[in-house]
């Protein structure tokens, strides 16, 4: 196997001084785990000059979670995570999804912090130097065509797969953000900007597969955060062609809120169909009666309008489609008879 | 850049020089000369090259050597005495569970991190918990038979 490129380590002790490091060297990249950063460097995707290891910064080794509220560093491990009693007591979503991720081995080495910013992919852009260089290339990278949407007019659809994001979204969850401005929280939800933003510039709200954070030069995400909302149940799942290590068909977040015989709340987000983790919109107007026909046809037609997922080496784009769409039927049932 | 690393390997402290750009699988092998742990798919898909750190499984292709500084790292080569082989290590030898072996100093690693942490597992957790190996010749029926065999022995005390 080749060398790694030459880079600079820093090992930061304190969050102060891992957000300077990230502010004073805006195109490095935090290292936590390792599992996707480190993969994507021996596969010359990525060539960050300099790598902060964030793992020993104490403030962002942290979980405080109780019925009020969670608040995770970014350096937690997807294990200390999954495992945490308070976690899996009132946030089973986030415990779930934690649990879903990649195998054990990876989970132990892979940060929270990793997995809510986790590197978009496609079949086209996770692979090795040769590969991409023989199809010369793409998007994302250093190509002008995107080969899993060929007419897609210099926009990239790499998809965003983390399992976190959608857990957290159902929670209306927060991330923390450092930089050299300052900290500022924003929702979770706007960090995400994977749209397909046709012949329109990249700006904060608005990117792509390639652009699909809406972090600043030298910032860093450093905790994620939300409220506990009383009554709310909530629940994640995905699919896979294998059930260990492999990257999801569809993943799906539900939180819902039962009154009575009557549907009070749905919160539905999505992982690995979009450019972005999807918070489904309009399920407010889905609310308000019984698990019917009528409100699985309106879940359906949500999902049709809003989930775009690519092909993949296994499954055509429509089938992953109809995938999320019956995971999310499924949970919403099951949370409801809960 | 190189930076000097301090850590326990195989309970003997150490202290070298290492490169920032080299993976802890490579500072084994060539380094240390250690190569008891496997180079496999080299991309974190496979878990030959499993290590512990800190008793918990972590994969050394994707894992930075400098990284390890202040922690403790055992690899396959810690496992067994005095020419007396250890509990996973008899499990993999006498219920078969290698075949042509190449994957299997990795999941005798994440077997011994599994039996450090939960020393009775259940069929359903040794499956879970070698979910991040791959063997391409067992069919994994032997494998947990293997680790089976190896919590069974821990806790009579015929191997550690």
């Amino acid at each position: 196997m080749d060398a790694l490129p030459e880079f600079e380590l820093l090992r930061p002790t304190t969050l102060d001084q891992a957000i300077k490091a990230r502010a004073a060297h805006p195109a490095s990249r935090p290292l936590g785990g390792g599992t996707d950063l480190v993969v994507n460097i021996r596969r010359g995707i990525v060539a960050p000059p300099v790598l902060i290891d964030v793992n020993n910064v104490a403030e962002l080794r942290a979980i405080r979670a109780d019925a009020k509220s969670i608040e995770v560093g970014a350096a937690v491990t997807l294990t200390e995570l999954a495992e945490h009693p308070d976690v899996l007591k009132f946030y089973p979503v986030v415990a779930q999804a934690a649990a879903h991720i990649a195998g054990p081995t990876h989970r132990n080495m892979g940060t929270v912090g990793g997995n809510i910013c986790l590197d978009t992919r496609c079949i086209f852009y996770n692979q090795s130097e040769w590969w991409r260089s023989a199809n010369d290339h793409c998007l994302k990278t250093t190509g002008t065509v995107c080969h899993v949407a060929p007419k897609s007019r210099g926009v990239c659809f790499a998809t965003f797969s983390g399992d976190l994001a959608p857990a957290f979204l159902t929670l209306n969850a927060e991330a923390d953000i450092a930089g050299p401005a300052g900290k500022r929280s924003v929702p979770l939800n706007s960090l995400y900007i994977g749209f397909s933003r046709q012949d329109q510039p990249v700006t904060e709200t608005l990117g792509d597969g390639k652009f699909y954070l809406a972090l600043r030069p030298g910032e860093l995400v450093t905790h994620v955060r939300a409220k506990n909302t009383t009554g709310l149940v909530s629940a994640y799942d995905k699919i896979r062609i294998r059930r260990s290590i492999e990257y999801p068909v569809a993943g799906v977040a539900v939180a819902l809120r039962r009154d009575g015989n009557k549907l009070a709340e749905l919160r539905v987000a999505f992982t690995g169909t979009n450019p972005r983790p999807v918070l489904l919109e309009g399920t407010a107007a889905l609310c308000g009666g019984e698990l019917n026909d009528h409100f699985f046809k309106g879940l359906d037609e949500l999902v049709r309008d809003q989930i775009m997922a690519m092909k993949t080496t296994f499954t055509p784009g429509h089938y992953r489609r109809r995938v999320a769409g019956v995971l999310a039927r499924r949970l919403v049932t099951k949370l409801f008879a809960a | 850049m190189a930076r000097i690393v301090k850590f326990v390997l195989n309970d003997r402290a150490r202290t070298d020089a290492v490169p920032n750009n080299i993976l802890l699988l490579d500072y084994l092998r060539e380094i240390v000369g250690l190569t008891g742990t496997k180079t496999g798919c080299d991309g974190g898909e496979c878990g030959a090259c499993t290590v512990l750190i800190d008793d918990k499984p972590v994969l050394s292709c994707l894992t930075l050597a400098a990284s390890v500084e202040g922690h403790r790292v055992d690899t396959v080569e810690s496992l067994g005495e005095g020419g007396h082989l250890s509990a996973v290590q008899r499990g993999f030898h006498e219920k078969l569970g290698a075949q042509c072996g190449y994957c299997t100093p990795g999941f005798i690693m994440a077997s011994a991190g599994l039996l450090r942490k939960n020393p009775n597992p259940t069929e359903a957790e040794i499956l879970e918990a070698l979910g991040s190996n791959i063997c391409r010749c067992t069919g994994y029926v032997k494998i947990i038979e293997a680790v089976q065999f190896a919590a069974g022995l821990r806790a009579q005390g015929i191997a550690p």
